[in-house]
């Protein structure tokens, strides 16, 4: 198959308005008698239902959690970024699409991260008018902060909040919705499979976590909003339940997969304390507006940071990056960090640096920052026990996005029609790293500003007529599924699916991780394939089908991790160049930066499964860059 | 640390339901209570037992899946504060714990401690909203909002919706949860023009749900993880009786 991304000819400013003006249309009163299924109801997925529902299709959404309104978009921290230029800085849409590819490290498509600048600022207008709480100045006008990897103040921010009120406001325009009948949900669904009838995308099963039961529902398209996959490491900043078990069913169903070893690790995470830990926190990247990383200079300084004086702190991303100092980019920032603990510089030799806010404090008084980071303080104290107003945070870096995901073309469509991806578990956007308040953006812009026109275009094609559940293919489907439970309940091993994820865990960060060698990745592929192994013979799944069992749930999803897994450090293998998160120790520079090869790894890696017994088969999508001048990434 | 657990297990909304008695070992100070129960669990789990079923996700305090009701308190001893994001240092070593779900009439129990909280999603629903379409909207900046407005409307859309007030209220009332909505589009000039039939709709259908009348205890206030106060409830009020007394 070849990969045809439909990216549309002509200028960059001109390829998303000219390309909508040729998409067709479906005509008002045709509209409700088109089926969409939404999967996931973060803010892809949510504000995906709710923009199609206003159209009058008709949408059935489904989650896992127990409420549309939990999902993890639900803990974004920082903000989202819009080149609204209202600081006057300099802002533009040029320069957030230059910020974001250059901040992909060179690795995304051109036509659709300009598509997603133009996009931005309608978003904020679309939450302003929903309702939700942004910052605003004494004037009553909207406030920005910075992040990193960009010079100019271009993020809106509801406090520490911003991804719970924005996703907030998705959900409220999608209850709307379901009151006016047009979105029905699906709450404690978890999607099992994807049913293709004469290749396109037509329905799916799930699995009704509370009674079991596993049924099929038809559509004339279904869109896949799920998520990253970055629990696959365990201790991820991830929600628990996140997971990626809809896009590796779909990937087994034929939908190609892109980049799978670019996996974000978010530098300001607080560290491992417990051998038992279950989950990592993020500090939100807003704290490096006001924050300063620094460590000890002397190793052996186990004084308290409080009296530690100015001329024995090594403030290391400030001297290392003058021009952009603690907002370097997440990945860059991530390796310095990991790089200095490394060479045992960390705070008393452990495996963390401190983020401190005092000068801030000082200069800004404890009430303004208070006000900026007032909830980020109290989840820190009560999980530590120490207060950041007196003492430095300590932080570490950990997994907390996946910029890999399903391939899409230009209208979000993957190599199944009829069948989309939106948000995180689509590759489009972020290249090898994804600057701090993009995924916000790209969520939203996915679902409230792209999917609304693209679908409209496939549907327009396909015409009205509806498969039905009684088709085979998905009698199939349910009965593939059905032995798949029945094996886990029936395998009664001797250990459990929180072990095996544990270990999965362990293996990917030591070998998958924030730095990779051709070494470690094939040591990691050996151990993933005996763990998997093991897993089918061994795990140990108790209590019954027919009713809410929690380790069945984590079962299913363990086992795709295992399988995921695999995929992942084979791409990493494959990337025989280091670029954004993706450090091959093979490839840097003297000061141990990461070096691309643009000769030969300018280009997708898209992932075909060829069957369980088979390896997948990789296609290339060549990364053309028409406007964009190729550059070593600097934040010198 | 060690623990001696009373855990309420239920099979399903029709088992009657008990309490069983449960000691676990090697907890450290580190380990968040939701860490300490997946402790728990594993060892259940190796002994061919079912493990015990409670909710929780984000495990960061902000998704509102987690509740638990720890020592007679709604998401346990500390104020402001979810239920994952309790740390064992919190707790004295060899204490005794009781644990049990959410108790009210709208929240039937699923399993063990997961109860059923989609009564919640009904409420808003039937209004929590602003009937704005995508496309329609203006530019952001030419809606002005005076900082204290939008900071008090932030600070009732803070609610994570986990159920806390309802679990502690002895009316079973959701009026907390209900009045952060309602105070949080009421305070912005977006919400202005349905506030009326958004409270109206909103209480009618808090009242079909099952959930108690308020009767100002004020236990709500204690024990919401996001500090909601009762002011909200007051504005709920304000706005309903506006409402009911317009033509």
């Amino acid at each position: 198959m070849e990969l045809n991304s439909h990216i549309p000819e002509g200028k960059l400013e001109e390829k998303w308005s000219s390309h909508k003006a040729g998409l067709k249309l479906v005509n008002p009163a045709n509209k409700r008698k088109f089926e969409i299924i939404v999967i996931g109801t973060g803010l892809a997925g949510a504000s995906a239902a709710a923009s199609l529902g206003e159209l009058g299709y008709q949408v059935k959404s489904f989650c896992f959690q127990d409420s549309p309104r939990r999902a993890h978009s639900i803990a974004a921290q920082g903000g989202i970024n819009a080149a609204k230029n209202y600081r006057n800085d300099g802002d533009s849409v040029y320069r957030l699409f230059y910020d974001t590819i250059k901040g992909g490290d060179f690795r995304a498509r051109e036509a659709n991260v300009y598509r997603l600048a133009e996009l931005s600022v309608a978003i904020i207008d679309q939450a302003v008018a929903q309702g939700v709480p942004f910052a605003r100045e004494y004037s009553g006008l909207l406030d920005n902060r910075s992040f990193g990897g960009t010079q100019v103040s271009r993020t809106f921010y509801a406090r520490g909040q911003t991804g719970q009120q924005l996703l907030l406001g998705a959900i409220s325009s999608m209850c709307r919705q379901i009151t006016l009948g047009n979105v029905q949900v699906f709450p404690f669904h978890e999607m099992l499979d994807i049913v293709l009838i004469d290749g396109r995308a037509k329905g799916i099963v799930a699995r009704n976590l509370i009674t079991g039961e596993i049924k099929s529902y038809a559509a004339h398209a279904v869109i896949l909003a799920s998520g990253g996959y970055g629990n696959i490491f365990y201790l991820s900043t991830n929600a628990k339940g996140s997971n990626a078990t809809a896009i590796w069913r779909a990937y087994k169903k034929g939908a190609f997969f892109a980049n799978p070893c670019f996996t974000q690790i978010h530098p300001t995470c607080i560290p491992v304390s417990s051998h038992n830990q279950s989950k990592l926190t993020l500090m939100s990247e807003g704290l490096r507006n006001d924050g300063r990383v620094w460590i000890p200079k002397n190793k052996n300084d186990n004084r308290s940071p409080e009296q530690i004086p100015e001329t024995d702190r090594d403030y290391f991303l400030e001297n290392r990056y003058p021009a952009f100092g603690n907002l370097v980019p997440r990945d860059v920032a991530s390796r310095a960090i990991k790089q200095v603990c490394d060479e045992g510089r960390g705070v008393r030799g452990k495996m963390a640096v401190y983020l401190d806010l005092s000068d801030a404090i000082n200069r800004l008084g404890k009430e303004v920052i208070s006000e900026r980071y007032g909830n980020l303080f109290e989840m820190y104290e009560r999980i530590t026990g120490e207060s950041p107003y007196r003492t430095p945070m300590r932080i570490y870096p950990a997994i907390h996005y996946c910029m890999g995901g399903l391939w899409v073309d230009y209208n979000l469509m993957t190599t199944i029609p009829g069948l989309f991806a939106l948000g995180e578990c689509n590759f489009s956007d972020h290249g090898a790293n994804r600057l701090g308040a993009s995924a916000l953006m790209q969520g939203l812009a996915d679902g409230y500003f792209i999917i609304p026109y693209t679908i409209s275009n496939y549907l327009a094609e396909l015409g009205t007529e509806k498969k039905n559940v009684y088709h085979p293919n998905f009698r199939e489907a349910e009965n593939k599924v059905k032995e798949q439970v029945r094996k886990f309940l029936s395998t009664k091993g001797n250990r459990t699916v929180d072990d095996f994820h544990k270990e999965l865990g362990k293996v990917l960060w030591d070998g998958v991780g924030m730095s990779r060698s051709e070494q470690s990745l094939k040591d990691a592929i050996d151990k993933i394939k005996g763990l998997r192994e093991e897993f089918l013979k061994n795990v140990k799944v108790n209590g019954i089908d027919e009713s809410l069992n929690q380790s069945l749930e984590k079962a299913g999803r363990v086992s795709d991790f295992l399988e995921l897994a695999e995929l992942l450090a084979m791409d990493a293998l494959a990337r025989d160049e280091s670029c954004g998160c993706h450090f091959r120790i093979e490839h840097q520079t003297e000061e141990h930066e990461p070096k691309r090869n643009d000769e030969k790894f300018s280009h997708v890696a898209v992932w075909e499964y060829q069957g369980s017994d088979n390896p997948p088969k990789m296609h290339k999508e060549v990364l053309k860059f028409e406007r964009i001048h190729l550059a070593a990434r600097s934040y010198k | 640390m060690k623990f001696s657990l009373k855990i309420w297990r239920q099979k399903n909304a029709q088992d009657k339901g008990s309490f069983v008695n449960y000691e676990v070992f090697g907890i450290s100070e580190e380990m968040s209570f939701l860490e300490m129960l997946d402790v728990l669990n594993e060892d259940l789990t190796l002994k061919g037992e079912d493990p015990v079923a409670f909710a929780h996700d984000c495990r960061e305090g902000i998704c509102g899946t987690c509740g638990l009701f720890i020592n007679g308190r709604a998401h346990g001893p500390l104020r402001e504060t979810t239920t994952c994001q309790l740390f064992m240092r919190h707790f004295k070593d060899g204490e005794a714990l009781t644990i049990e779900p959410w108790r009210a009439k709208a929240f039937p129990v699923i399993k063990d401690l997961v109860v059923d909280r989609s009564a919640f999603d009904r409420i808003l629903q039937a209004g929590g909203f602003v009937s704005v379409n995508v496309g329609s909207a203006p530019e952001a900046n030419s809606i002005l909002i005076p900082k204290k407005d939008a900071d008090h409307a932030f600070d009732a859309a803070t609610c994570i919706g986990c159920g806390a007030c309802v679990a502690t209220c002895k009316n079973a009332s959701a009026v907390l949860f209900v009045s952060a909505k309602v105070s949080h589009l009421a305070l912005m000039p977006q919400g202005k023009p349905e506030r009326q039939v958004r409270v109206l709709n909103m209480v009618k259908a808090m009242d079909n749900e099952g959930f108690g009348n308020c009767t100002n205890t004020g236990a709500c206030e204690i024990e919401c993880p996001k500090g909601i106060t009762l002011a909200s409830i007051a504005r709920l009020r304000r706005e309903y009786c506006k409402a009911k007394l317009k033509p």
